[in-house]
């Protein structure tokens, strides 16, 4: 039995020896002037195991139900390597050229992306506040990477106070939950919490439960954090905090609700629209007097999680198939942005207010076509991918008779439609040549930006067969 | 031939793509090659879509060239055509070759602004040929791209508000459209369009915050397409992005705005709102109609103060569209066939009076009324041609205005007398600041010494508005022309459109 426990945790076990035997390898070997080879053999290693988690197949319980290895968290997990791979990969080129190319940065990814892998397999409330703090150490670390700026100092330390509350929380959750029902497993839980039998505690546990995810994944009220933490870091780190975290938030929330309490939908469903409306609506309105590119990105991802979180409320396996769909979009949709981020500069150093994008039309034109296409995706316009990935989680919600919030949503998209526009407006309407940015690039950030366009507008055709991965996932997940 | 449609639909779009990639732009032979290029592949759509016409059979009522295949989020890509979508399947290639004509003058980055229009007329004829209620929607947002960036680019001084208006009020609307669609499909399980057609919605009445919603779900569907449609026609009190939108917007994305994109709108009643929510329909008619008319009276009202041409004939434009919502919501032959026919008439028509504003325009870089006055001494070909099309904007018999007019008023008549009288003064009114326009421009003392120099049309811009004069014509003597194509699709609408009020047993409640 032992033995067949560890098999199903090998890819987490195998990249967390990776993550100290390259630890061990920097310090030995002369600290960052390793970094770049640490950091590319990184991307390397995650890209690989991305394809040894894919490629496996049927679903395995291990060390008694602690942890689960199934379709829905191998989706998830090929998710997060990917994109934690597209992060560092992009990020490279930006931390050397802003020293700030240090070797504990690939491994702290990897260390925090173990983390989140634990996450989405976790079957239990403890292996999920184990996975759920691995990912947040590591986090607090990179958010203040930059040691000498107070503005990414502070960005660390909020993120960590914050974080900390949100733990809180959420063990306090787990522990009323533990209290009433006798049982820390989902399934457990699940077999006790019935309509029938359902103990104000066992409520109470449930909605501080929900409320330190809704920390995690940014969901308004619990959003404050966000802005500031998204500004302060590097911007290489803030690209790692839009993606691969929030797939792993959302993928735990998820199998929380649906498979410890999903006997009971009705009692979650309302908090999860409320929480989802206000999202939308929140980071819609929050981010039009943004000029900081970073900022609106950190409302615009807000907005879509709010989105995610509305394909979560349907609390069906199609709702968790249109939530899981839009997850792949937004992180491909946000890796291409972030590329774009990262290579904004004016005289060779970083520039983050969108103003300087004026006319980008001229002097880039390639980077500015891939930008229209993305924004145009984020908003969700048709014919982008941005589009189905909206319309489903729409459908979801509304097959499942939440109206209302998919009115409120919708209607947030179009105020949302508005601060993506502006930066076309930057981008193509300008007249007056002010000083714009630097026409540099580094190629992995164009291949990745370029590609994050191009995927925008092919994968309409057949949304490369993810519809089908994600209605999987997610039946594995309902049952 | 199995893949017209489709065939018809992405020409153009892969003649962006080789535009796009292929060719390069900046240098002036260049930019020539790249109008040469955009002017044959729409050119060759017009001569493909010739082989839709001639293979249209009007006598049956059926979609016909119907091409289904799988798609995604449980959609087919489905498409065909019935005698109101091919008539402007076959109005969008006829205008798209003089659009890319109109827009030989610009020499501003040639290149994209080929391609935006290429793409804007595969999205056009999406919108019109979509057999899946996803699908349409798809082209119908699609189409805002390229406005957008049209508008924005290319535009006037006041470009960058009059876009974001446009693309802000056209985005807001149709998104409670998608609301519409996702709730269709949880209901009847299917985005097909000839389906939903036959689909019966229900139509109990429902409570919605404590209000007892007569119509019921019928009702709130059909309002959430009201929403969608009613900014794109646009109707009174919505209009008000048009205005902006066209002032600003380069001529020949004044062109496909009027003569196009507004008529989506309209379209999307016929295709939804009558067919699928008829009892939303039959209680909400009366409202609309009452809206129709507003806008005839007050928009030719608004439209007699305008010091720009551009304004006057958005306004003009406005009031047109009401003429068509008159019709579509009266619910009987006479006032859809009208309301399709005043579609396409006001096509030909407000295409080429935005055309000869663009012409002055170009000359005179003004578009101030003030600004002119006896033009008809320099150019009177201008002048001619531009009588010609003012009489067709005001429905003197003869031209395709009248019969589309004559039919919505007919009726309207027999729906509502009262308006149909009021909305007649619209025809008096459209008489006034058509001829009065008129007058400033051509007539009286040439005092502009700017004026003196100009010259008459040359050929290109003759040979851009001689077919549209023939149309105008052509339909407006021999209109069985047209009516033999959209007549029977008409009539099987209105058959059914009654057939399913008598089933929903809601003929009671809604009078």
């Amino acid at each position: 039995m032992t033995s067949m426990d560890f098999s199903t945790v090998l890819p987490e076990v195998l990249l967390s020896l990776y993550a100290m035997a390259a630890l061990i390898g920097g310090v030995c070997l002369g600290k960052d002037k390793v970094a770049p080879f640490i950091s590319w053999l990184t991307v390397a290693i995650l890209v690989l195991f991305a394809a040894l988690v894919g490629l496996q197949s049927g679903s395995r319980v291990a060390f008694g139900g602690l942890f689960i290895e199934d379709a829905f968290s191998r989706f998830a997990k090929v998710l997060i390597l990917l994109s934690a791979a597209g992060v560092l990969a992009m990020s490279a080129d930006y931390q050397e050229r802003r020293n700030l190319m240090r070797f504990e940065y690939p491994i702290l990814i990897t260390l925090a992306v173990v983390g989140m892998m634990m996450m989405v397999s976790a079957g239990n409330l403890m292996s999920l506040y184990i996975g759920l703090e691995l990912q947040s150490l590591a986090l607090y670390v990179v958010a203040a990477l930059r040691r000498d700026s107070t503005r990414s100092s502070e960005a660390g330390l909020k993120y960590f106070v914050l974080g900390a509350l949100s733990s809180g929380i959420l063990l306090y959750g787990a522990a009323l939950t533990y209290g009433f029902t006798g049982t820390t497993d989902f399934a457990g839980i699940m077999t006790t919490v019935t309509t029938e039998n359902l103990p104000l505690g066992v409520l109470f546990g449930m909605v501080f439960l929900i409320i330190g995810l809704a920390f995690k994944v940014s969901a308004v009220p619990f959003h404050m954090w966000t802005p500031d933490v998204y500004e302060g870091s590097p911007s290489s780190v803030t690209a790692f905090f839009a993606t691969a975290p929030k797939v792993a938030a959302m993928a735990l929330l998820a199998r929380l609700l649906m498979d410890a309490f999903g006997m009971v939908p009705d009692q979650w469903g309302q908090i999860i629209a409320l929480l989802s409306v206000v999202s939308i609506l929140g980071g819609a309105i929050a981010a039009i007097g943004q000029m900081n590119i970073k900022r609106l990105m950190a409302y615009s991802s807000i907005t879509h999680m709010g989105f995610a979180l509305l394909g979560l409320t349907a609390g069906t396996a199609q709702g968790v198939a249109a939530m899981l769909l839009y997850m792949s979009v937004y992180v491909a949709m946000n890796i291409g942005m972030f590329a774009f981020i990262l290579s904004m500069e004016r005289d060779g150093q970083p520039i983050t207010d969108i103003r300087s994008l004026h006319m980008l039309a001229k002097r880039g034109p390639m980077r500015a076509w891939a930008l229209l296409i993305l924004l145009f995706s984020l908003a969700g316009v048709p014919p982008m991918v941005g589009f189905w990935a909206k319309f489903s989680v729409l459908l979801a919600a509304v097959q499942a008779g939440y109206v209302w919030a998919a009115v409120f949503a919708v209607i947030g998209s179009g105020i949302a439609a508005f601060y993506y526009l502006r930066i076309v407006y930057f981008m193509y309407f300008g007249t007056e040549e002010e000083e714009g940015i630097d026409k540099r690039i580094a190629p992995a950030q164009r291949v990745l930006l370029i590609a994050s366009a191009v995927i925008m507008l092919a994968g309409s055709v057949n949304l490369f067969g993810i519809e089908g991965m994600a209605q999987m996932a997610a039946a594995a997940l309902v049952n | 031939m199995q893949n017209l449609l489709s065939i018809i639909t992405f020409i153009p779009v892969l003649a962006a793509i080789i535009l796009a990639i292929v060719m390069r732009g900046g240098t002036e032979a260049a930019d020539r090659n790249a109008k040469w290029f955009a002017l044959t592949a729409t050119s060759v759509t017009f001569l493909v879509s010739l082989f839709l016409l001639a293979g249209y059979n009007p006598n049956n009522t059926d979609f016909q060239f119907v091409e289904q295949t799988k798609w995604i989020l449980g959609m087919n890509y489905k498409v065909g055509v019935d005698g109101i979508s091919l008539i402007f399947v076959m109005l969008i290639t006829f205008l798209m070759p003089i659009t890319i004509c109109s827009a030989w003058t610009n020499e501003k980055r040639v290149k994209e602004y080929m391609i935006a229009f290429l793409v804007l007329e595969t999205f056009m004829i999406g919108v019109f040929t979509a057999l899946d209620i996803v699908l349409f929607y798809l082209f119908f947002e699609a189409s805002l791209i390229p406005m957008f960036l049209i508008i924005g680019v290319w535009g006037g001084r006041q470009r960058v508000y009059a876009t974001f208006k446009f693309f802000l009020y056209t985005f807001l609307g149709s998104v409670l459209m998608l609301v519409g669609i996702a709730w269709m499909f949880a209901i009847a399980g299917t985005t097909d369009i000839p389906t939903l057609m036959e689909y019966d919605f229900p139509s109990m009445p429902v409570d919605v915050l404590g209000f007892s919603i007569p119509g019921g779900v019928q009702t709130l569907l059909f309002l959430a397409f009201f929403a969608s449609f009613s900014v794109k026609t646009p109707m009174w009190p919505v209009h008000t992005w048009l205005p902006d939108a066209h002032v600003q917007a380069p001529t020949a994305g004044s062109v496909d705005l009027a003569a196009i994109l507004l008529k989506m709108g309209g379209y999307g009643f016929l295709r939804f709102s009558l067919p699928m929510f008829p009892v939303g329909t039959e209680l909400l008619a009366d409202f609309i109609m009452w809206l129709s008319v507003i806008a005839i009276i007050y928009a030719s009202l608004v439209a007699l103060v305008q010091t720009d041409m551009k304004k006057l004939i958005a306004y003009s434009s406005v009031a047109h569209m009401g003429f068509v919502t008159l019709g579509i919501f009266s619910v009987n032959k006479q006032g859809i066939d009208g309301a399709v026919y005043t579609m396409l008439s006001h096509g030909f028509v407000s295409s080429a009076l935005f055309l000869s504003v663009g012409f002055i325009y170009d000359r005179l870089h003004t578009r101030e009324i003030a600004a002119f006055g006896g033009l008809v001494k320099r150019m009177p070909v201008y002048a001619m041609l531009f009588m010609f099309f003012t009489m067709a904007n005001v429905g003197l018999p003869g031209t395709s205005s009248f019969v589309g007019e004559f039919l919505s008023l007919a009726g309207a008549f027999q729906a509502n007398r009262l308006l149909a009288v009021l909305a007649t003064t619209g025809v008096i009114l459209s008489a006034c600041y058509g001829l009065w326009l008129y007058r400033r421009m051509f007539f009286g003392p040439m005092l502009k010494e700017s004026l003196k120099a100009v010259v008459d049309l040359d050929l290109r811009e003759k040979a851009m508005l001689a077919p549209l004069v023939i149309m105008t014509l052509l339909l407006g003597v021999y209109p069985s022309l047209l009516t033999d194509i959209i007549g029977p699709t008409v009539a099987n609408l209105v058959e059914n459109y009654h057939a399913s009020l008598a089933a929903a047993g809601a003929v009671a409640v809604a009078h």
